[in-house]
Parts: structure tokens; C-alpha cells; sequence
């Protein structure tokens, strides 16, 4: 009954189940083949209670992405936690979110506080317990760079995941080497001749991380769970250093509705700005193509963060530099070359 | 209790902090109304009895379809699909091709030999059903079904009404028919045939009937006044149809004209080339654009030949020659004669103007009211004679199949409820599932697949069914290309993307609940619901 019909052309066998393609769930594939999300007795890593904001989606994206491993390991996982939002609004003492054993020392030690544990766990011989350390764009691209780049070199074996929501957020949004050019934040005001973030500055973690070399890096968004799931479970089956970034939308900091979420992460993608790609050893290895593409202009008008580039001659030079940025990203990542797509 | 050093409390879960507190909108549940259920005349669950068929479970999806709709094969044939006209997924590809797996499931019901499920109880109630078309059909199957016995008696040597007597072969084959009228006598359901009702009182007294449903079709064609020669031949389309049925098969000539512009004219101008018309015009007053018949049937007869003469009157006839006046339209619409003539050489003129109902079995009855040759009916679909139900052609109303058949539906349901000495009140209907309510992102791209057509040369010489079905696995891919406007099909995407866990899962076919404790409103799940099931609603505060 599964099977798709003969006498359908190829494009049609593709996506035969036309309801379940980009969903959760589908009731209509078998238990193993559908998300771990869609799972009545999903680990649920994060659980309810937590204090994040109305539609937050780094919660979101936490979730996905714990779960999803610690079904692989047989929930035989620990988790290292970089200060920020996500371990500010999971653990206020004495109280935690947390389904998992969960470590927290500083803002910017936990990819050497995650090396320690891996080892450890080595010494005890405690090969089964795999370890993940995760942070916000802060931790990551600025406070813990340094500790981060020296657990890629050594190839230990953690998985770094990184949740980018493009700022510092609970501290009141100030501006991270992950906050896009234009967008206004208490750092980066909306005033001047050049209001928002500066064009030409920050910086590409996933690239730095394949320039490594390390085994496996990858991005993701909050849109896409079936790619996000795919990528931690693939990440879960190698051993060395491995890291994915992840895209989650801030409503707080972006100025964004809280239903508008995964809205905007989909938009990111399918405008060019947000390239969600694959890299092993190195070397790219693929990208999520565009199924819909949209200017930029989609994505940066429900954000209030991007409102000072609409309604002026000045904005929309602006804007036509960030559709730059998503143009040059289409090239590099080839995000609209559909051949050999699957 | 003893810490270690620098703590003082014990390890708390966060589930002690129940963040619904901090709502000010909840999201809930709906089922809103498909647009495909809202258009159709017969009132099928539509999204409904896709669902079922979509899992490859066409029993079910037949049962769920023939609750409402007694005939599904004859209506996957001849039904004009409002439905697809409706459909949501006409504005994302195609919309889906619902008339197309209907019919897959008439066929599959009938050659599995699927029978209706026998009424739970007898109520000791008697109905008479008069005609036995698609209305009164349907009204002694819902009818028999709640418990009542139910005779129809049809003035006709055979059941179907129009369907068999107006609907040509090539789109309606008659084992088809056959087995649909079949399977509802099988419900014991009593067929007197060659039974017409000249009196319906004194009939109802006679056969201690306590209702009747009149289901009388519009069988006559209305004759337009145009000055004939003495050898002319004139006929009308009603009547050619009918005599298609006959073992005496009508000869019409090599050159026939068909006068009018509506679906009938189409089918007369196809049966006359399949009888071996070498032309066959039709003659119409006014342009294309504003005939009453489908486009897709002008369509399928202008590939087999037919040839159409638009803005023209026939001013009279003589044997063998018409002669034609040139229209052309006003400002309103409206054809004006130019007084320019032309002749057209025609063997016979078929006459297909419209068609009126036989009233005569009313005569007499006190308290009817009867107006531009139809009978009116209240919301009730009782007549002004109480006890007396009507419906079909014979009340005012689009003249269909499936119109009839919903009339059908709708008659028994009052007639139940009026023999119980009760009123019927409708469920109310929910809010129509526009497309604004839906997150079409999360549909694949899929086409509608094609039903396959017989090749022209076929169908202008053999009353071969013209269109063909679809096999078992292409209707399963066409039912689910349903996007299940305003109906949850438990896609998980609410359980997935709730950022705080506040949706439950409840199981297979049981569908979600919120969990308001945790919920914090942001109305993720319901901006994600890719059919629209679920609703915001303010909070009192």
C-alpha cells in the first residue's frame, strides 16, 4: 500500500505523501520513519515549566535537538551548558528543565568543560555516555571561541551546538559577532546615517569550524526539523569533534510576534540569508536548496529590529546590500541548483 | 535534610512552574468547514471520507461518502463537481480531483459487492416515494434507513428517472445505474415501475401511506413556436434521449441541428453524431461565454466534431433548410435581431430549450402553491399540503443530479422528523476553512492526475464511456492530494513545534489536548497548523 503507484512520473513518486512531507508526523509512514518530535514518548529533554519568552526558539530548538540525540544514545548523554539564555531560562535554583545530566561553570568555558567530561568518560570507560555541549551565538562566536576553537584541533569528542538567535538576549540584546549587518540592537542603535549593526563586521562559526577540518558541521534551522533531526543523529554516529549551528528566531530581541518563529527561520532559509549546509573534513558536502525563494525584504519586515531600512531612499540601499549577502549566498551554497537535489 | 556545601535547597523540577499563567490568548480545537463540503448540493463529508480513503481504507472512506450519497459511482460520473470548483488546492496547484476518486470508490464498492447496512428498527411508518430519480432515490434510502418502509412508484419502465432517460450511456454506463438502484432496493426498498400517479391523495389513502415524497422529473421539453413546412422533421432533445433507451433507435438524417445552448443540447449533438450524424450544428442565441452548458462538456463535444453556430435564431423550418436569423448582443446582454438571413442545410432539428415537470399528479390538491411550473416548497421541503414532501426538478431550484440527490437527503431527514412529530434542525455549520486559514508550506507540490479520455475517433462513432477511471494506486495518490481544509489529520506539527510541551499527544485517531497549565499562548501551533484546526481566543482577564 506504501509503495508508490507505477504509473505516476517520478516527480510525483517524490513526494507521494503529499500531506506528511514537511509535517511532524504522518500517519501514514511507519512509527520509525516519522520525527522523534512526532513520538508519543519523545525524552521531552526540555521540559514544560521552563521561564523562555512566549514562542522562543531556542527552547525550540534545544528540544529538537536533545531529544533527537538522546534517542540515539539511548539517553546516555550528558549536557554541557554555556551561559546564556538557554541555561538561564531552564535552571533558576533550585529548579531545572532538564531530562538529562546538565553541567553549568561559565560563559565561556563550556566547550573545555565538555572536553573534560568526554574524557572522563573515557577514563571510566564509559564509552556508551557521549557528551554535548551547547551555547547561544554569545558563548560560542565571542566569550567561548577561544575554548571552542581548541576543542575542534584536538578533535575531542564532543558534539558543540551552537543556537544562534543573533545576540546577546537576556542580558537585553546586545550586539554578538553573530548579529547580522542593520539589525538595530542596544549596542547597535537605529540612529546615524548608518543605523543598526555595521556592514563588513562579525564573523561565520560553521565556516571557521570546516576550515578545522573536524569530522562533521553542519547548520539548521527550527523550520526544518526533519533536516535538523537527520543532522544530530549523523552527528551522534561520528566520534571527534563535531558541531552544528542552529538558527533560532528571538522574538524578544528581533522585535518579532511569538506565532511568527518558525515563520521567520523558514523565511531566513528561503531567502538566501540563512544558508543551511553540510561539511565533513573540511569539506562541504551539501545544502538544503530554496523551495520557495522570497527577497529579503519578507524576512526583514516582521522583524522591528530591520524597520529602519522600510520607508526611506536610504533604507533601501541598505536593504539591496543585505539581498546582496543572500545573492552571494545562493552562489556559494548553490541554494537555488536543484540538480541532484533529493 | 543534609546539602553539600553552598546549597540550601532541594532539586526542584520545572514543571512546579506552570507557565499558563502568563497567557492572555489560548489556542483550541476547531473543525472548520471544508469548502468542498460547503459546495456540494448533496451534503457529503467530503474531507472526511477522503481521510479514510487516503490510508487505502475505501470501505470506510464508501461508508463515510455513502452516509450522505447513496450513489457514488453514478455521481463520479455525472456529478459537475462543484466541490474541485471549491477547492482550496486550486489556489496552491490543482484542486483536487474529488469527482475522480468518488467514482474510484462507486466502482470499488461495486465490485466488491458492498451493501448499505439494514435499518436498526422499523418505525411502522409508510412513505411513498413518487419517481424513482436521483431525488426520490435518495430520499427512500435516507427514509429506509431511519426505519421507514418506503414503495416508490415510477410512471417509467425502468428506475433512474433522468438519469437513465436523459443522461446518455457515454457518460452514465447502465450496469452502473443498475447496480447503485439496485443496492438501495436491496435495502428493501418497494419499486412499483409503470406506476404512474395520476392522483397522489387518493394514492396515499389507497396505500395507507403516512407521507409522500414527490420526486417527478422535468421529462417534457418545452417546444418554441417556429413556423415548419409539412415535411420537416422536428423532435425534442428530452425525447431523443429517452428513445435512446428504446430497442427503436431515432433516425435523425447526416445533417442535424440542435437548438439551444445548455447541457442537453450538448448531449443531443453527441448522440446524434454517434448515431452517424456526418454534422451536427448546435444553434445558439447568444456567444460561448454565456451558455448555461459546462465548459468542459463544450469542450469534449468541439473535439468530437461538434460544430457550434453562436448569436443565431431559427426563424422557420422546411424539409431539408433552416432558416437562421443573426443576433447580436446588447448592451445588457441580451440577443437583438439584425434582420440578416441565412439558410443552413439540416435533415432534422432537435429542440433542446429546457424542459418542464408533469404536474398533472397535483391536480386537485388543496393548498399547493404552484408557480412558473414548480412546485414551492417551505424550508421543510414540505408542500403546501401537509404530509406532502417535494423535491428535485419539481421544486425551484438548479436542475442536477446531485441538487436532486441532496433534495433527496434533505426531504427525508424533515419526513423522519415530521413522522415523529418532531422538527429537523440542522447541526450549525462551522466557519468555513478559507485558504487564509491554512499554512500551504507544509504541502508537497503535487498535480492532479488525469483520468484517461477514449480516443476521438471512438467517440464519435460508439456510445463507449468517454472517460475512463483511475486504477487503485493513482486514487490513492489523487486523495491525498486532499489538504484536509479545517480538520485536523494529526500531522504532529502542534505536538512538534509547541515550544513549552503543552500539547498532548492522545493517539492514534484521537487527535491533541492542550495543556493549559503550561501553554504560554504564543500561537505557534495554530500559525503552523497546516489546515487550519486550530483557533486563538482571547483570554478573560
Amino acid at each position: 500500500m506504501n509503495e508508490p503507484a507505477r504509473t505516476l512520473d517520478p516527480t510525483q513518486k517524490l513526494h507521494f505523501y503529499q500531506k506528511g512531507t514537511f509535517t511532524v508526523g504522518n500517519r501514514l509512514v511507519s512509527e520509525q520513519e516519522r520525527a522523534v518530535q512526532a513520538s508519543i514518548d519523545r525524552s521531552n529533554a526540555l521540559t514544560c515549566g521552563h521561564r523562555a519568552c512566549q514562542g522562543c526558539g531556542e527552547a525550540l530548538g534545544a528540544r529538537y535537538a536533545i531529544d533527537a540525540a538522546m534517542r540515539e544514545t539511548n539517553g546516555q548523554l550528558i549536557a554541557v551548558n554555556a551561559t546564556g539564555c538557554l541555561e538561564v531560562f531552564t535552571t533558576p535554583y533550585p529548579e531545572t528543565s532538564w531530562q538529562t545530566p546538565w553541567l553549568h561553570s561559565l560563559f565561556g568555558n563550556a566547550a573545555a568543560v565538555a572536553a573534560g567530561v568526554a574524557a572522563a568518560m573515557r577514563v571510566k570507560g564509559r564509552r556508551d555516555v557521549r557528551v554535548i555541549a551547547q551555547g547561544g551565538d554569545g558563548g560560542t562566536t565571542d566569550i567561548g571561541f577561544g575554548c571552542l576553537s581548541g576543542m575542534f584541533e584536538r578533535n575531542d569528542d564532543v558534539l558543540y551546538i551552537c543556537y544562534d538567535n543573533e545576540a546577546y538576549m537576556n542580558t537585553g540584546v546586545q550586539r554578538s559577532s553573530a548579529t547580522p549587518p542593520a539589525a538595530r540592537t542596544a549596542t547597535t542603535p537605529a540612529m546615524g546615517p548608518e543605523p543598526g549593526n555595521v556592514f563588513g563586521t562579525g564573523k561565520s562559526v560553521p565556516k571557521i569550524a570546516v576550515a578545522h577540518g573536524i569530522p562533521y558541521v553542519a547548520t539548521a534551522t527550527v523550520a526544518d526539523l526533519h533536516d535538523l533531526e537527520r543532522k544530530v543523529v549523523k552527528a551522534m554516529r561520528i566520534h571527534g569533534a563535531r558541531y552544528i549551528h542552529i538558527h533560532v528566531p528571538c522574538p524578544l530581541g528581533w522585535g518579532s510576534a511569538s506565532n511568527d518563529t518558525i515563520r521567520l527561520a523558514r523565511l531566513a532559509v528561503e531567502c538566501g540569508l540563512f544558508p543551511v549546509f553540510e561539511a565533513e573534513h573540511g569539506l562541504v558536502t551539501g545544502s538544503r536548496k530554496i523551495r520557495r525563494q522570497v527577497p529579503v525584504d519578507d524576512y526583514l519586515k516582521p522583524q522591528k529590529r530591520f524597520a529602519h531600512l522600510f520607508g526611506s531612499e536610504q533604507g533601501n540601499k541598505r536593504l539591496a546590500m543585505v539581498q546582496a549577502i543572500a545573492d552571494r549566498n545562493i552562489v556559494e551554497y548553490r541554494l537555488l541548483d536543484h540538480d541532484g537535489d533529493v | 535534610m543534609e546539602h553539600p556545601f553552598a546549597i540550601t535547597l532541594d532539586v526542584g523540577s520545572s514543571l512546579a512552574n506552570q507557565t499558563g499563567s502568563w497567557r492572555t490568548s489560548r489556542p483550541v480545537y476547531v473543525d472548520r468547514l471544508p469548502p468542498c463540503n460547503n459546495a456540494c448540493p448533496a451534503g457529503e463529508n467530503i474531507q472526511s471520507w477522503l481521510y479514510h480513503a487516503e490510508s487505502g481504507d475505501y470501505e470506510t472512506a464508501w461508508r463515510t461518502l455513502t452516509a450522505d450519497n447513496p450513489l457514488p459511482a453514478v455521481m463520479g460520473r455525472v456529478c459537475y463537481h462543484p466541490c474541485e470548483t471549491a477547492c482550496n488546492r486550486a489556489q496552491i496547484d490543482e484542486a483536487v480531483g474529488i469527482n475522480s476518486v468518488e467514482r474510484f470508490l462507486g466502482d470499488t464498492a461495486i465490485r466488491h459487492g458492498w451493501r448499505f447496512a439494514p435499518p436498526a428498527a422499523e418505525s411502522g411508518k409508510r412513505v411513498l416515494v413518487v419517481g424513482a430519480g436521483p431525488s426520490g432515490l435518495s430520499a427512500a434510502y435516507h427514509l429506509r434507513r431511519m426505519g421507514h418502509a418506503v414503495e416508490i412508484h415510477e410512471a417509467g419502465p425502468f428506475a433512474g428517472g433522468m438519469m437513465r432517460f436523459g443522461i446518455p450511456k457515454y457518460r452514465l454506463p447502465r450496469e452502473v445505474l443498475d447496480a447503485e438502484v439496485q443496492r438501495i432496493l436491496d435495502l428493501g426498498v418497494v419499486l412499483k415501475l409503470n406506476a404512474k400517479v395520476d392522483r397522489i391523495v387518493e394514492r396515499m389513502q389507497a396505500g395507507r401511506f403516512d407521507a409522500a415524497f414527490l420526486a417527478v422529473g422535468a421529462h417534457i421539453g418545452k417546444r418554441a413556436y417556429i413556423p415548419a413546412g409539412s415535411a420537416a422533421k422536428v423532435l425534442d432533445a428530452v425525447a431523443l434521449l429517452r428513445s435512446m433507451e428504446g430497442e427503436e433507435k431515432p433516425l435523425l438524417g447526416r445533417r442535424v441541428v440542435v437548438y439551444g445552448g445548455g447541457n442537453t443540447a450538448i448531449d443531443a449533438a453527441r448522440t446524434a453524431k454517434r448515431l452517424g450524424a456526418t454534422e451536427a450544428i448546435i444553434v445558439y442565441r447568444r456567444t460561448r461565454d454565456r451558455m448555461p452548458a459546462h465548459d468542459f462538456e463544450v469542450e469534449e463535444a468541439l473535439a468530437e466534431g461538434i460544430m457550434m453556430k453562436w448569436l443565431s435564431t431559427i426563424k422557420r423550418v422546411d424539409e431539408g433548410a433552416l432558416t437562421v436569423e443573426k443576433m447580436q448582443l446588447d448592451d445588457k446582454g441580451f440577443p437583438q435581431p439584425t434582420g440578416e438571413f441565412e439558410t443552413l442545410a439540416a435533415d432534422s432539428l432537435v429542440l433542446a430549450l429546457g424542459q418542464d415537470v408533469d404536474l398533472s399528479l397535483l391536480d386537485g390538491v388543496p393548498g399547493l402553491a404552484i408557480k412558473d411550473g414548480t412546485v414551492q416548497v417551505g424550508p421543510n421541503m414540505m408542500t403546501g399540503y401537509t404530509g406532502i414532501f417535494a423535491g428535485g426538478d419539481m421544486v425551484p431550484s438548479e436542475r442536477t443530479v446531485t441538487v436532486a440527490v441532496g433534495h433527496g437527503k434533505k426531504a427525508a431527514r424533515h419526513i423522519d422528523a415530521w413522522l415523529r412529530g418532531a422538527v429537523y434542525a440542522p447541526a450549525e455549520k462551522h466557519e468555513l476553512a478559507s485558504i487564509d486559514k491554512l499554512n500551504a508550506w507544509y504541502y508537497a507540490d503535487a498535480p492532479k492526475t488525469v483520468r484517461p479520455m477514449l480516443e476521438v475517433a471512438r467517440r464519435q462513432s460508439t456510445f463507449e464511456e468517454v472517460q475512463g477511471g483511475l486504477d487503485e494506486t493513482n486514487a490513492l495518490y489523487e486523495a491525498r492530494r486532499c489538504l484536509s481544509c479545517g480538520n485536523c489529520f494529526e500531522c504532529d506539527n502542534c505536538y512538534g513545534i509547541c515550544p513549552d510541551n503543552a500539547v498532548i499527544k492522545l493517539g492514534p485517531g484521537k487527535r491533541f489536548a492542550f495543556n493549559y497549565d503550561y501553554c504560554k499562548g504564543c500561537g505557534l501551533c495554530a500559525q503552523e497548523c497546516p489546515c487550519g484546526a486550530i483557533a486563538m481566543v482571547a483570554e478573560e482577564i
